[in-house]
């Protein structure tokens, strides 16, 4: 036996939202949910936390399914794990900048099941698929006692493990919007070693170019400040332009003037700072060849 | 509290078992069911050695809870081999010497017999990145990787 990580703790898998929504507020902030669980069981494991009620969402269809919009766009529910999403026909070709941060994130047996919701509910400014979403312009769905709303996946992180989730409101659904030709998308992340880390900065660009101009661009950081970051000036700087080297030098300062990051053993300040520029210039580049150039 | 009830299945069999909505997977196995193969290496998911599949996918066993099982089908190392018919896996690792203290080598089987149901042909890259959340402080993974790619091949050329 090699030890249970704590008593007294009831599970519930309840196989409607509503449900899940009653117990969860019920439980008035005893309640944790669970997902894929590779951020909970650790949690707990290491006394972190010790909820009372373990909710697992993983019954509720809403939250482990993947669908196409009307508008075009798709909607994936909080729940799916990296591996399901990767086994999607069509996602990973419209947006190859989301799948791959959301693949990046642990090994094999991790990403069988790690989900965006959980990365993203998790709170890490390092959280490898939360610069891609923002990039890509995701909209979340939750749901509480109050109903329903959609939020920019920017809103939700306020600080390293916070959200503005309400109490009692559970995260159901990443919405992407609807694709213009000559988009796409891409992540990189800077680590010391080639696999299984944790980003020392992450950067997510997400453009569209038309007859060789870039006509739209969103940038997002992580783990360069309290939350992954949404830099505006950035995008301002790509966007008119052929993405040159003034320009992307100019959103590479832009990258490095949003940054406000820590220094740890994963790397300081000044090194931080540096790479963000680095990323940028290099992002950019994937997600214009993705994107055709043209 | 009183303990929850799970219905599973475990390497092809119905299993049932009591447990805490705490246990992990992990807990179960090698408490109650007595299926030590599977290893607690972190008990964190970084290392792999609890490596088993729920419902044809690789997950590491601390990582789940028990409850998480009912209804589900999990296969473990012990549901390998036929009999005392090795798993090609299995034989090659031996003839390879792909392995020295033992401890990571039922989540490496578990992982690469995973990895070769959805790849018969993986590159050495690919093996080397299915394999990352594996953890071997003994091997340096050269031998691994051999036998995942020897048993590869050998499976290839039987099928045809």
């Amino acid at each position: 036996m090699t030890g249970s990580l704590m008593t007294d703790i009831r599970y519930l898998a309840p196989h409607t939202l509503d449900e899940a929504v009653s117990a969860y507020a019920d439980a008035a902030g005893a309640a944790r949910i669970l997902a894929g669980g590779t951020d909970l069981l650790v949690q707990m494991r290491s006394g972190m936390i010790s909820p009372g009620l373990i909710l697992d969402i993983k019954k509720i269809s809403e939250l482990t399914e993947i669908s196409e919009t009307p508008e075009g766009g798709f909607r994936v529910g909080a729940a799916v794990s990296g591996a399901v999403l990767a086994e999607h026909p069509t996602f990973g070709k419209v947006w190859p900048g989301v799948l791959e941060a959301l693949n990046l994130i642990g090994s094999t047996q991790i990403q069988g099941r790690a989900s965006a919701g959980g990365n993203l509910c998790n709170g890490s400014p390092a959280g490898d698929s939360v610069p891609a979403m923002i990039a890509a312009g995701a909209t979340v769905t939750v749901q509480g006692p109050g109903g329903r709303r959609d939020i920019p996946v920017e809103a939700v992180p306020v600080g390293p493990g916070r959200t503005n989730l309400a109490p009692g409101e559970i995260l159901v659904s990443f919405t992407l919007p609807p694709r213009a030709p000559g988009s796409s998308d891409a992540y990189l992340r800077m680590i010391p070693r080639t696999e299984m880390d944790i980003a020392v900065v992450g950067c997510g660009v997400n453009l569209s170019m038309k007859d060789g101009v870039c006509t739209a661009a969103r940038v997002a950081l992580g783990a360069v400040a309290p939350t992954v970051v949404l830099v505006e000036d950035a995008a301002k700087a790509l966007i008119g332009s052929k993405l040159d080297d003034a320009a992307l030098e100019a959103a590479a300062t832009a990258c490095r003037a949003a940054c406000h990051p820590i220094d740890d053993k994963r790397g300081t300040i000044v090194y931080r700072t540096k790479v963000a520029g680095v990323l940028l210039k290099r992002t950019a580049g994937i997600a214009a060849d993705r994107a055709g150039r043209s | 509290m009183a303990k929850l009830h799970v219905s599973t299945t475990v390497n092809g069999e119905p299993s049932e078992f009591l447990c805490e909505a705490s246990d992990t997977m992990l807990d179960v196995l090698r408490g109650p069911l007595g299926l030590t193969g599977s290893k607690e290496g972190c008990a964190t998911g970084d290392c792999g050695a609890c490596s088993v599949t729920l419902d044809g996918r690789l997950v590491c066993a601390c990582l789940m809870l028990a409850v998480e099982a009912d209804g589900a089908e999990i296969e473990t190392i012990e549901g390998m081999s036929q009999g005392e018919k090795l798993h090609p896996l299995q034989q090659k690792f031996l003839e390879l010497a792909a392995l020295q203290c033992g401890i990571c080598t039922p989540g490496m089987l578990v992982a690469a017999k995973s990895l070769l149901e959805q790849n018969m042909n993986p590159t050495e890259t690919e093996v080397r990145y299915w394999l990352a959340g594996n953890l071997c402080r003994c091997t340096g993974y050269d031998k691994i990787v051999h036998a995942v790619l020897d048993t590869a091949a050998e499976m290839r050329e039987a099928a045809r």
